[in-house]
């Protein structure tokens, strides 16, 4: 059998639910699948994850009150090496893009990050290259294999299991030269752009910040997270973490609706592996007209009233 | 002191990328400084104004186009620079230890910063492998770095609205995000100046780095499939939104 660890993330106290396609994704015949937890409900995790064929639950604790990435890595790589795990697969998260290099470094272990395919006993994967304007296969060589998973790109499929959960302490003196002081939240978090599954994004037929409201009263309708081209972030409408791009957040939604945005190839490089593109402009010619799967010619101030007015008539 | 700037020369992100061979792209377009690394750039820049005695050493591995690269970080500030060249298309275990190698036979550094990931190969690790060979700490995705004393006090963009805090002993490697600054670019006369500024080239067998017994190779590169369906949406608003309303609930079924 071959251990293969899922790096299990959680949001608000719950299991996210990219992580079940990744295990789906991870799941083979001579797969043992184990869900390695950090400082986190390792009860949660397995109540979650033993529905999609995940036997092993690693509750690793490292006694960490705040986010340390440093000692958690090290704990994960730990824990890897006392249960013989030589894969790893995460999500291409926040906390994966500080957790999975760390992890690749201290074991100076190949990593591909945002794999649209993975394939676990040929080490090879699939990735997007030069802004996704091509798709790289990449064959990892080494002892120890890590690899970052774009979300949405398996379906989960459920597979119950009875799952057992291993308790697995991790101690590390603390290290002089980096110290966490602490995390500061402005309350503006809670949207998860790179794992929802509809995302609707504004850009420069916006017009202004206030003009936002109308896409976050849509989102609101349909759980989908607000986007935003680089010219709505650059005027100061919305944050940089807002911005989907080629310098922003790269996502990969069912459902991606763009609105008064023109579509440059470097908004493209950051959403154009949605599944469904639906664009709303008022230029019939705009970019984004030519490479979507709708598109409405019309002006967002009339359509989008509609929409939310739509949307929260069918909730009802 | 030392700030050394890690730089990678890469395709402009509006350029065609046409794949040439299995894993090649047709090089004649245009390259530019990564634009992580211009935030780098910039920030030691800034740095280097307020404190005195401070060198900003731009760092490239690349082929010998990649001078145009370095061209430019001298042009954004840095005094000087070091080309290590080599045709070999490298992943970043190699480069790690390639860069690791060469600011280690340059110099002493104060801390060394570069951009969080590269907009080409996109595999935002790097400057952690860079840290780890050179058994110093790392912060990515940086947006603040306050300089007190020998150490540092730096703040990460962890996701929308959270922001973590760390202090770091120098030396320190520093990954740049976005929020750090906004770019400073060149005058002309900074251009000029870069001009005679020194590029110290060492050839990748000078540095004798030991084949790591772990990579990545590019196997294929194939462009990247579009095939969308155009269907117009048309009607009143009304009609619009009842039309994105029945894709998002028959269609995509996310409804």
């Amino acid at each position: 059998m071959n251990p293969i660890g899922l790096l299990i993330e959680f949001k608000d106290g719950k299991v996210k639910n990219a992580n079940f396609g990744m295990a789906t994704a991870a799941k083979g015949p001579d797969q043992q699948l184990h869900a390695l937890v950090v400082d986190a409900s390792a009860t949660e995790a397995k109540a979650a994850m033993e529905a999609f064929g995940v036997g092993h639950i690693v509750n690793i604790s490292t006694g960490c009150s705040t986010w340390d990435p440093a000692t958690q890595a090290a704990a994960v790589v730990a824990a890897m090496q006392q249960f013989e795990i030589t894969s790893l697969i995460g999500l291409t998260s926040p906390a994966s893009r500080e957790l999975l290099p760390r992890i690749a470094a201290l074991l100076d272990a190949p990593l591909i990050m945002d794999c649209i395919e993975i394939d676990l006993d040929g080490h090879r994967v699939k990735t997007s290259q030069y802004s996704g304007k091509t798709i790289a296969t990449i064959a990892l060589f080494g002892s120890h294999f890590i690899y970052g998973m774009r979300a949405n790109v398996v379906d989960s499929l459920a597979e119950p299991v009875e799952s057992e959960v291993v308790d697995f302490a991790f101690n590390m003196d603390p290290d002089t030269a980096y110290r966490v002081i602490g995390t500061r939240t402005d309350g503006s978090g809670g949207q998860y752009l790179a794992e929802s599954d509809i995302i609707i994004s504004g850009g420069r037929g916006l017009k202004n910040a206030e003009n936002f409201k109308m896409l976050f009263n849509c989102a609101k309708h349909l759980d989908a997270a607000v986007g935003a081209s680089r010219v709505a972030v650059d005027n100061g409408w919305v944050p940089y973490t807002m911005q989907v791009g080629q310098t922003g957040v790269k996502v990969n939604p069912k459902v991606y609706i763009a609105v008064g945005i023109s579509g440059s190839v470097q908004h493209f490089a950051g959403m154009k592996t949605a599944k469904t593109i639906i664009a709303i402009n008022t230029d019939a010619n705009a970019a984004i007209m030519a490479n979507c799967d709708y598109y409405a010619v019309g002006d967002l101030f009339d359509i989008l009233p509609e929409l939310e007015k739509a949307l929260a008539a069918m909730k009802r | 002191m030392n700030i050394y700037v890690c730089v990678k020369h890469v395709p402009d992100s509006a350029a065609t990328i046409t794949v040439e061979g299995k894993t090649g792209i047709n090089e004649k377009i245009t390259f530019l400084v990564n634009p992580y690394d211009e935030h780098a750039l910039t920030e030691a820049g800034r740095i280097k104004r307020s404190m005195p005695d401070i060198e900003v050493i731009a760092v490239c591995l690349g082929k010998a186009s990649a001078e145009n690269t370095l061209r430019s970080a001298m042009a954004m500030g840095a005094d000087r620079s070091i080309l290590i060249e080599t045709d070999r298309t490298l992943d970043s275990i190699f480069t790690a230890r390639a860069l690791a190698a060469a600011i280690r036979s340059d110099g002493q550094p104060w801390f060394i910063i570069t951009g969080k990931e590269s907009i080409d190969n996109e595999g935002m690790q790097t400057h952690f492998r860079l840290a780890q060979n050179l058994s110093l700490p790392v912060a990515t995705n940086v947006v603040k770095v306050d300089v007190n004393g020998d150490s540092m006090t730096v703040e990460c963009e962890r996701e929308a609205g959270t922001i973590d805090i760390f202090r770091m002993a120098a030396p320190c490697v520093i990954g740049a995000g976005k929020g750090l600054n906004n770019p400073i670019y060149p005058t002309f006369p900074d251009i000029v100046k870069s001009r005679k500024k020194d590029i110290k080239k060492i050839s990748l067998p000078e540095l004798a780095i030991q084949t790591p017994a772990a990579g990545m190779v590019v196997e294929a590169l194939t462009p990247a499939e579009e095939q969308r369906f155009r269907t117009a949406l048309t009607g009143s608003a009304a009609e619009v939104a009842a039309q994105i309303v029945d894709i998002l609930k028959n269609e995509a079924k996310v409804i």
